[in-house]
């Protein structure tokens, strides 16, 4: 059978393929977009969103929970774990469908089917229905994302060690859980899990929780998760996974922790088997394909983007990404991305939002900072809504005013954050963001107070 | 169909390049054809350019700030209906990949779009209140105590006593407020508040940078790359900011003064020049002039109306002089549109009075005086800075006796205006006084003789002096 001709051929439709498709559709080229689960990727379907719609759950629980604080009488609260999961497979399906519906708007031909580099231009579908060859006449993208990594030793078999994958389909919550690995990912489930009463063990290798975020960020999250009863050992390495017990014995240097499962959330590693890159030559840095700053490997012609491009493994960089390719293929001049600026949120309670460095890099790489920090005890609209825990920190180029960087820990933490987002993308420095009158009562207000607070003006501490 | 290309105009016959200074209107603002789309600078002046079509205007593709070549589409116009898709890419024609599909039908009316995928999930975020009537914490203003002062020493405490003690220092580098806000106010540079300020303290001059963030602005690594001492490889080389003592300086040209670089060599090398000059008696045009201002309610004229209305009929009479050599031709004009040269700041502009010779004294005067007005505040139209027949060039306010002038071809002469002197004059009785003007003609010998520039000069020098001629 002859092959079938696009302009761009796209592998994998996750937030970095089905965006880089619809831009290239958008430019006027003839797209092709390859899928082996459902369109939307690991993102809509099996990360982000249903896992938002989880937190979302874990969030009302605990708001009725403290009815009380609001003067509201609840009775006998039953909280139903099987039917949080599945509220969350139906936002997943409805933002899966969203992505079908645009493709559609956009001409873009969706090929269901594991596709596989057969040439430095055609790409080879196996699906369902049989096997077909898509010729690319411009260019490949390649977004074929990342998959849950383990253990050395330990096999991520969904029932027992379960990896997000399995967490977020499984609509029997376990009594106990080991979660392994205090990032983003382990963090937000254990909050999913002990807001429905699961007894929830963190396991960190690294000194302290959400390893990459801010000092300050790390203490107040591990003393708030604490307080509500999930224990966190950080410092600790594990050496075994073995059945035994309620279900499986965890052992570490510090001490053995016995759970019903194990939640593996030691990172992400780049889908890279089985996509052809060897047929190709498509070449390979650190386990991540390695690109130009337009995308394109090593291979004229073959673009990749997203998680399978390297780190930082995160949707939103993936789309940007996808863009930055869609473009170059079409023969612009797309803007680089300024991978310093990439925003970076944890959807737990308290809500974790970050960019730029931390205080301690940005003094590690040699500059003279001047910190502000602004308590959300002091902000009006934090403590009308009852949501105290936190803070706005802001760390600044003592000299210039620069934004170094920005940590904020606290409600809508993940909405906050864009306001230094911008900033930093202008170049605006503390005195833009100081004579930024900002909404009174808000929570942003207390981006103002952390950057008066750098400048020593803070008005409300 | 009414899709209209908006492309960049060409404003004068030697422009190239025009710079966007502003777009008067924005996309989706419904134009009707005539309106000022946008103002434009040319190497010559600033001008509004006009809607040639109606409809929407769909897409705006050079922002303000930057620069396109003439012809270059800039934005499109069309009914909100129309698929622009062709036109619509940022990037233009030329570089716009093919579609190997013919044409995206457009699909105007979509079922409701669904949120984006990705930022679902999540629910209600929380409603604004709005600001109760006594905040809890109310807040006081104080702009001195807000905006960083390098006065703030030891001896000029701040004005407010709230900046909390231990709590971090106000940076103390004295140029880090806003220094460089006075260079912007001055040169309007394009520079984002980081760059202003890591240039105030590195001494790096923000005016002789060029940006290569958004639309040329300039921003950080400009700044540090200049201050670095241009080694940023790309970056174009960058004077440092000039000091008290240095020798010299390099001024960039300003687009004006590097269009008139291009194009008076072009003029005067291959253009012969030769020049005839004439002293004018001015006294009887001088004495009716003061008559003329002195009637209520008419214009106030000046002696450069009364040589442009000179000029205008003078040319009517020698065709020979109001020409322009075409190569193969002469082309011998029988309308006498006159520029006249206005001086600026950083440059000249020839504005052109049309049918001079069709229009009265007054209407010279009220003319040339809008024409210089505008011209010097650069709002003058495409239409008035191209097609002079002739040209004329006063120097006559700085007290200049005589010069002789460059022609700005294709014209086929100028003439040069000097100060109206008191002089000795010999007279019949003797000596006396009288008021004397010198005029040069500057003639292009391929399109005429020593001969017929000075019978020209000769009628103008009779209409001058016999001033009455020139009112009837």
């Amino acid at each position: 059978m002859a092959a079938k001709k696009f302009d761009v051929v796209v592998v994998g439709t996750g937030p970095g393929g089905y965006v880089s498709a619809i831009r290239c559709a958008q430019l006027g080229l003839s797209v092709a977009a390859i899928e082996d689960d459902r369109p939307g990727g690991v993102c809509l379907n099996w990360g982000c969103i249903p896992t938002k719609a989880l937190l979302r759950n874990a969030e009302v629980v605990h708001l009725i929970q403290r009815a009380g604080d609001f003067g509201v009488t609840v009775g006998e609260v039953k909280a139903d774990y099987a039917h949080a999961v599945k509220r969350s497979r139906s936002v997943a399906d409805r933002m899966a469908k969203g992505v079908e519906f645009l493709f559609k708007k956009n001409k873009i031909t969706l090929f269901p089917g594991t596709g596989t580099l057969k040439s430095k231009t055609t790409v080879e579908v196996k699906g369902a229905a049989g096997t077909e060859t898509l010729e690319a006449a411009r260019a490949i993208i390649l977004a074929t994302g990342s998959q849950p990594k383990s253990l050395p030793g330990v096999t991520i078999d969904e029932k027992l060690v379960i990896s997000s994958n399995g967490a977020v389909r499984n609509e029997t919550r376990p009594k106990s859980i080991a979660v392994i690995g205090a990032g983003a990912v382990g963090m937000e489930f254990a909050d999913v899990y002990a807001a429905y009463g699961t007894q929830v063990t963190v396991l960190e290798a690294l000194p302290r929780v959400l390893p990459v975020e801010d000092e300050d960020a790390s203490t107040l999250v591990n003393r708030l998760f604490t307080r509500r009863g999930i224990a966190i050992k950080t410092g600790v390495k594990v050496s075994s996974v073995k059945p035994g017990g309620p279900g499986l014995i965890v052992e570490t240097d510090g001490g053995r922790v016995e759970a019903e499962q194990v939640l593996m959330a030691v990172g992400r590693g780049a889908r890279t088997a089985g996509v052809g890159l060897e047929t190709a030559g498509v070449t390979l840095e650190r386990g991540y394909v390695k690109v130009s700053p337009t995308m394109e490997t090593s291979v004229k012609g073959i673009y990749a983007i997203g998680d399978m491009a390297g780190p930082p493994l995160l949707a939103h960089k993936a789309m940007a990404e996808g863009v930055v390719a869609a473009e170059a293929i079409a023969g612009q001049h797309p803007r680089p991305i300024d991978y310093t600026n990439v925003p970076s949120c944890t959807y737990c309670r308290p809500q974790v939002a970050s960019i730029g460095f931390s205080e301690a890099k940005a003094r590690e790489n040699g500059r003279e900072v001047q910190v502000g920090k602004f308590p959300f005890t002091a902000s009006g609209k934090a403590v009308a809504l009852g949501e105290t825990d936190g803070f706005v920190k802001v760390v600044a180029d003592k000299a210039s005013g620069e934004i170094l960087g920005v940590h904020i820990v606290g409600p809508e933490a993940t909405e906050i954050i864009h306001e230094f987002a911008v900033g930093r993308t202008l170049e605006a420095t503390l005195e833009e963001i100081m004579h930024t009158i900002h909404a009174h009562p808000t929570l942003s207000e207390a981006a103002l107070e952390a950057t008066l607070a750098a400048l020593g003006q803070a008005i409300h501490i | 169909m009414a899709v209209t290309k908006v492309v960049m105009p060409k404003l004068s016959e030697q422009m190239e390049m025009g710079k966007i200074i502003k777009w008067l209107k924005q996309e989706g603002d419904r134009i009707q054809s005539g309106d000022i789309l946008a103002e434009v600078e040319t190497d010559k002046a600033d001008v509004e350019m006009e809607a040639f079509g109606s409809g929407v205007l769909r897409k705006i593709l050079v922002p303000a700030g930057s620069q396109a070549p003439v012809g270059t589409l800039i934005g499109v116009i069309a009914e909100p209906s129309e698929d622009i898709s062709q036109l619509g890419g940022p990037d233009m024609a030329p570089q716009t990949p093919q579609a190997a599909q013919p044409a995206k039908p457009s699909e105007p009316t979509q079922p409701a779009k669904p949120s984006a995928p990705a930022t679902a999930g999540a629910g209600a975020t929380e409603m604004a209140n709005r600001p109760a009537a006594v905040p809890p914490m109310p807040r006081r203003e104080d702009h001195a105590a807000r905006t960083p002062s390098p006065a703030a020493g030891p001896e000029a405490p701040p004005a407010s006593t709230r900046t909390a003690p231990g709590t971090p220092a106000r940076p103390s580098a004295p140029a880090a407020p806003m220094p460089a806000a006075a260079s912007l106010e001055g040169g309007r540079v394009k520079a984002s508040p980081l760059a202003r300020k890591i240039a105030a303290q590195s001494g790096v001059d923000l005016k002789l940078l060029q940006g290569s963030g958004p639309g040329g602005r300039v921003v950080r690594r400009d700044v540090e790359a200049a201050s670095a001492g241009g080694g940023g490889g790309a970056r174009p080389a960058v004077m440092p900011a000039v000091a008290p003592g240095v020798e010299f300086e390099d001024r960039p040209l300003t687009p004006m003064r590097a269009a008139i670089a291009k194009r008076m060599p072009l003029s005067k090398a291959p253009v012969p020049h030769f020049y005839v000059t004439s002293e004018i008696a001015m006294d009887r045009a001088w004495s009716l002039r003061e008559e003329l201002n002195a009637l209520e309610g008419q214009p106030k004229i000046s002696v450069n109306d009364f040589v442009i209305r000179a000029c205008a009929v003078a040319l009517l009479h020698h065709s020979g002089v109001n020409a322009s050599f075409q190569g193969e031709s002469i082309r011998v004009f029988h309308r006498a549109h006159v520029g006249i040269a206005v001086a600026l700041d950083d440059g000249l502009i020839t504005p052109v009075l049309r049918d001079a010779h069709a229009k009265g004294l007054a209407q010279i005067a009220v003319e040339a005086r809008d024409l210089a007005e505008r011209a010097r505040h650069r709002k003058l139209r495409a239409p008035e800075m191209s097609g002079a027949t002739f040209s004329i060039s006063n120097l006559g306010m700085l007290d200049v006796t005589e010069f002789s002038a460059i022609i700005n071809p294709p014209e086929g002469a100028i003439l040069a205006v000097g100060s109206v002197r008191t002089v000795p004059v010999v007279t019949e009785d003797g000596l006396g006084v009288g008021r004397r003007m010198m005029l040069t003609l500057s003639c292009d010998h391929r399109v005429m003789d020593g001969a017929m520039g000075a019978r020209f000069l000769q009628d103008v020098k009779r209409l001058l002096e016999e001033p009455l001629r020139l009112l009837v």
